[in-house]
């Protein structure tokens, strides 16, 4: 066994778990896939901090990084970063997305032992953030940035700040109020028990001392915890609409006031029970209604993709500038792997631009002088000058995100709301039909007692409630299966779709399994001079042709070149050889066609290796599933080369479309909804971004869960998408169980009005009923959803 | 039964001692992050720094006493 796991470990890299595929870099005993995780090991081992190695086996990731800190030196873009700075210390945190398992937080923590400077580093696990404290006078951000991206956690520095959007989402206020409602709830109901158990003629001369300090703690439930909801009711008013908090500020405001006139008047004990047990439940509800990720966003848009800070040239000389200061006219200088930030024109250089975030397209584009760049654009290749002609904001690709091009009112809707309309209608004319009644029999003070007694009965507490503790625990049923729902109301959304539209390139393909084909035949030398190039080489492709050329020895390499984004060369066994792409070949080649990785030694061309992607499985089960139920559509980027592959199982009304721009994409999703439909959009790039959010619910689909995805509404694992019908069926089986606790509900009421009606309602009575009823829909609601859990079989 | 006024007004008090304390704990962070921190406690001491810092100090409490 033992023998075996020693294998085992020889055969992958120590720093980061990958197949090492014939080819290692040794040091102390230990082997690398590559000269990045033996650089990091290297770090680590020099500054003792192999303990890294012993929290998590293979705990690094790959690093690869080409990215350039200059812009961390720029005063102005250094202070919208940190968080605090005084003469000596600065703090900041950042955002790092390969922050993963126990050995991260240890390693991170202990970075001053790598440089003192950096004397404090807290984590955030969940968040994956972290906080750092460094002496600025001996170290500088761009020093702290470059340290932390030399040991494989390069933070995400982005124009879109997740740091600071988190910070605001958490909401502590809630819990504060959640806190003072609880606190008062649980005194309150001290003082009540007497009242309960009934008096003896001693504690009589206690009941007004509790009913004032009951009354005392109403006061800050009703005007500090219960606050939104006089806020949410009076401003829905105002917009002519009744939305569920109307009826519930309206009870809160008449228990109040009830409370206070009795024990005022000493008319006996009041509903303050009630009150502060009313106010704790909504509160528990609407924030069991905002528990969400913490480490997912499901806000992201352009800016996310973006860098904070680009650089310019001003009279030749190279300037960080950021990107929100940019103008139009100025000279930028796009480096290889660089994003262009805004449409420009091309002044020097020669531009390759993959295009894969704005159109799928990942075949990179060639550009001439003068002709027109558009943002999203990555270049591959030398470093390229532009002259900016739109602003960020108005470029073509992050004019998408623009709020005309949206109408996403539907989104706000949600049933609860729609029900308060009829619910309310509904309570006031019972109300004010048992005041007519005892008005008519000259009984005024029966007449108030039941206006009030029957409001304070028909609290649609049940239905704020029901909602929110039926929904999140089909959240958590999704959680566990890989489908990340971004709130309580999306899950309504998904449950009300008809449509279904899928994006090709990335949804119904995986880019993880894909195929490698070699056109032309290579020989076992040539196959071994191949590999003992590759093998340099930390890149995705490299890596994956090296898995499928199994040598058993290498040869040594001399002059190795990689350009980034274009291809290697050296000199392997006295021949010159080239790997790359078609824009970097040594010379023209009317052979090499087509994209992918092409091979030339001593300056014959060999063939080319490309990478076919392949359907995501179950795909054809899944569409025969969907067919019955949706209505299904495929909006695809790329040119209709699989037309009739797609055709064959997709049903014979599902609309096909192929060179779709995202534009085209986003009209086509508005189009539907048009005609009535309710749309279901599951996509993976950039170039869906519009189309997932115009949509009624977006999934974005993913691979790897912490890859950045666009805005949306969900975001699927690709092993989860054969279950998207059970998720739907399952939702939608929420919404019945929510029904059915609305009638439970009803019942629990009918009992109160009986008792209302007649102007004879004891506060005991509204007291037990309350939360009674709230522990029967509670209990039924997460009993209910975890039968349908095992019905669709997702648990 | 006039103790009871007494009782009342301490139970009150204590509460409030309670409720402050929780409100102390959220406004200082304290429930931030409810995940990292049970992580953290399980780390062992470094064995090597120890190892290395232990004679020192030994032969310093050595030079003061001699």
């Amino acid at each position: 066994m033992k023998a075996q796991a020693k294998l085992a470990k020889d055969l992958i890299c120590y720093h980061c778990g990958e197949d090492l595929a014939g080819n290692s870099f040794g040091l102390d005993d230990k082997n690398f896939c590559c000269l990045g995780c033996k650089s990091v090991y290297q770090i680590l081992s020099a500054n003792q901090m192999c303990s890294y190695y012993a929290y998590h086996a293979n705990p690094g990731q790959k690093a690869q990084s080409n990215t350039h800190f200059e812009y961390l030196d720029e005063a102005t873009i250094v202070t919208q970063l940190i968080d605090y700075k005084d003469a000596e210390n600065t703090m900041v945190t950042f955002y790092i997305p390969a922050i993963h398992c126990s050995s991260c937080i240890w390693l991170l923590e202990h970075l001053y032992k790598i440089n003192p400077a950096i004397y404090s580093s807290r984590i955030d696990f969940l968040k994956k953030q972290v906080t750092l404290g460094f002496k600025h006078q001996q170290i500088s951000l761009r020093q702290v940035v470059t340290q932390l991206s030399e040991i494989g956690y390069e933070p995400a520095i982005n124009l879109q700040d997740v740091v600071k959007a988190n910070h605001q989402a958490v909401n502590k206020a809630l819990i504060l109020k959640i806190a003072i409602a609880g606190f008062s709830m649980g005194n309150v109901m001290l003082f009540s028990f007497p009242e309960y158990f009934g008096l003896s003629s001693v504690e009589k001369e206690f009941q007004h001392l509790f009913g004032w300090l009951n009354l005392a703690f109403c006061i800050p439930v009703t005007f500090y915890c219960a606050k939104a909801y006089f806020v949410s009711a009076i401003t829905s008013l105002k917009h002519k609409h009744i939305n569920l908090d109307t009826p519930l500020a309206l009870i809160i405001a008449v228990l109040f006031l009830r409370t206070s006139y009795t024990v005022i008047f000493k008319q006996g004990p009041g509903f303050a029970d009630t009150l502060t047990g009313l106010v704790f439940l909504l509160l528990i509800g609407k924030w069991i209604k905002q528990q969400t990720y913490h480490h997912i966003s499901f806000d992201r848009d352009y800016r996310s993709y973006f860098p904070i800070a680009i650089t310019t040239l001003i009279d030749g000389k190279e300037k960080p500038v950021a990107i929100n200061e940019l103008a139009i006219g100025d000279r930028l200088w796009i480096r290889n792997g660089e994003l262009i930030p805004a449409d420009a024109i091309l002044m020097k250089g020669d531009a390759w631009l993959d295009m894969g975030f704005v159109t799928g397209e990942s075949e990179p584009q060639h550009k001439i002088l003068g002709e027109m760049v558009y943002a999203g654009g990555r270049q591959t290749g030398e470093a390229i000058e532009l002259e900016i002609v739109k602003l960020v904001a108005q470029s073509y690709l992050t004019g998408l995100w623009n709020k005309e091009n949206y109408n996403t009112d539907f989104k706000s809707k949600n049933f609860n709301d729609n029900v308060a309309k009829y619910f309310s209608i509904g309570v006031f004319s019972i109300a004010f039909a048992a005041t007519g009644y005892w008005a008519l029999q000259h009984d005024s003070a029966k007449a108030w007692s039941a206006f009030t007694a029957v409001i304070i009965v028909a609290c649609p507490c049940v239905l704020a409630l029901s909602t929110p503790f039926t929904l999140s625990a089909i959240l958590s049923v999704f959680d566990k299966r890989g489908f990340y729902v971004k709130n309580t109301n999306a899950v309504e959304h998904l449950s009300q779709c008809d449509t279904i539209v899928f994006d090709k390139t990335g949804t119904l393909t995986s880019a993880e399994n894909a195929e490698l084909s070699f056109s032309g035949f290579l020989s076992e030398q040539e196959k071994m001079e191949i590999s003992s190039l590759l093998r340099n080489s930390a890149h995705p492709l490299s890596r994956h042709i090296l898995k499928t050329l199994p040598t058993a020895s290498f040869y040594t390499v001399q002059n190795y070149t990689e350009t980034l984004g274009i291809g290697l060369t050296g000199l392997v066994n006295g021949k010159q050889l080239y790997l790359g792409s078609k824009s970097g070949l040594p010379l023209p080649m009317a052979a090499a066609q087509g994209n992918g990785v092409h091979v030339v030694i001593a300056n014959q061309y060999k063939g080319c290796f490309t990478i076919k992607q392949q359907w995501r499985a179950g795909l054809c089960q899944l569409v025969h599933q969907l067919a019955p139920l949706f209505e299904l559509q495929v909006l695809s980027g790329d040119t209709d080369k699989d037309y009739a592959y797609l055709k064959e199982f997709f049903p014979k009304n599902a609309s096909l479309k192929f060179e779709q721009t995202p534009l085209k994409k986003l009209k086509a999703i508005r189009q539907l909804q048009a005609s009535g439909k309710k749309v279901m959009m599951l996509g993976d790039g950039l170039n869906d971004a519009g189309a997932l959010k115009q949509s009624n619910f977006g999934v974005a689909l993913t691979d790897n869960i912490n890859n950045f995805t666009p805005g949306c509404d969900a975001i699927l694992k690709g092993s989860a998408l054969t279950d998207l019908p059970k998720f739907h069926q399952l939702s939608k089986d929420g919404l019945k169980i929510i029904k059915i606790s609305f009638a439970i509900a009803i019942a629990y009421n009918g009992v109160g009005l009986y008792y209302a009606v007649q102007g004879t309602l004891y506060p005991l009575v509204a007291a037990v009923l309350m939360p009674i009823s709230t522990i029967t829909i509670i209990s039924f609601t997460s009993v209910a959803t975890r039968y349908f859990a095992r019905k669709n079989k997702l648990l | 039964m006039n103790i009871l006024y007494f009782l009342v007004g301490c139970s009150l008090i204590m509460a409030l001692i309670f409720l402050g304390a929780f409100i102390w704990a959220l406004k200082t962070g304290q429930h931030d992050d409810v995940y990292t921190p049970g992580v953290r406690i399980l780390f062992d001491d470094e064995v090597l720094a120890e190892k290395e810092a232990l004679p020192t100090e030994k032969t310093e409490i050595n030079h003061i006493s001699a």
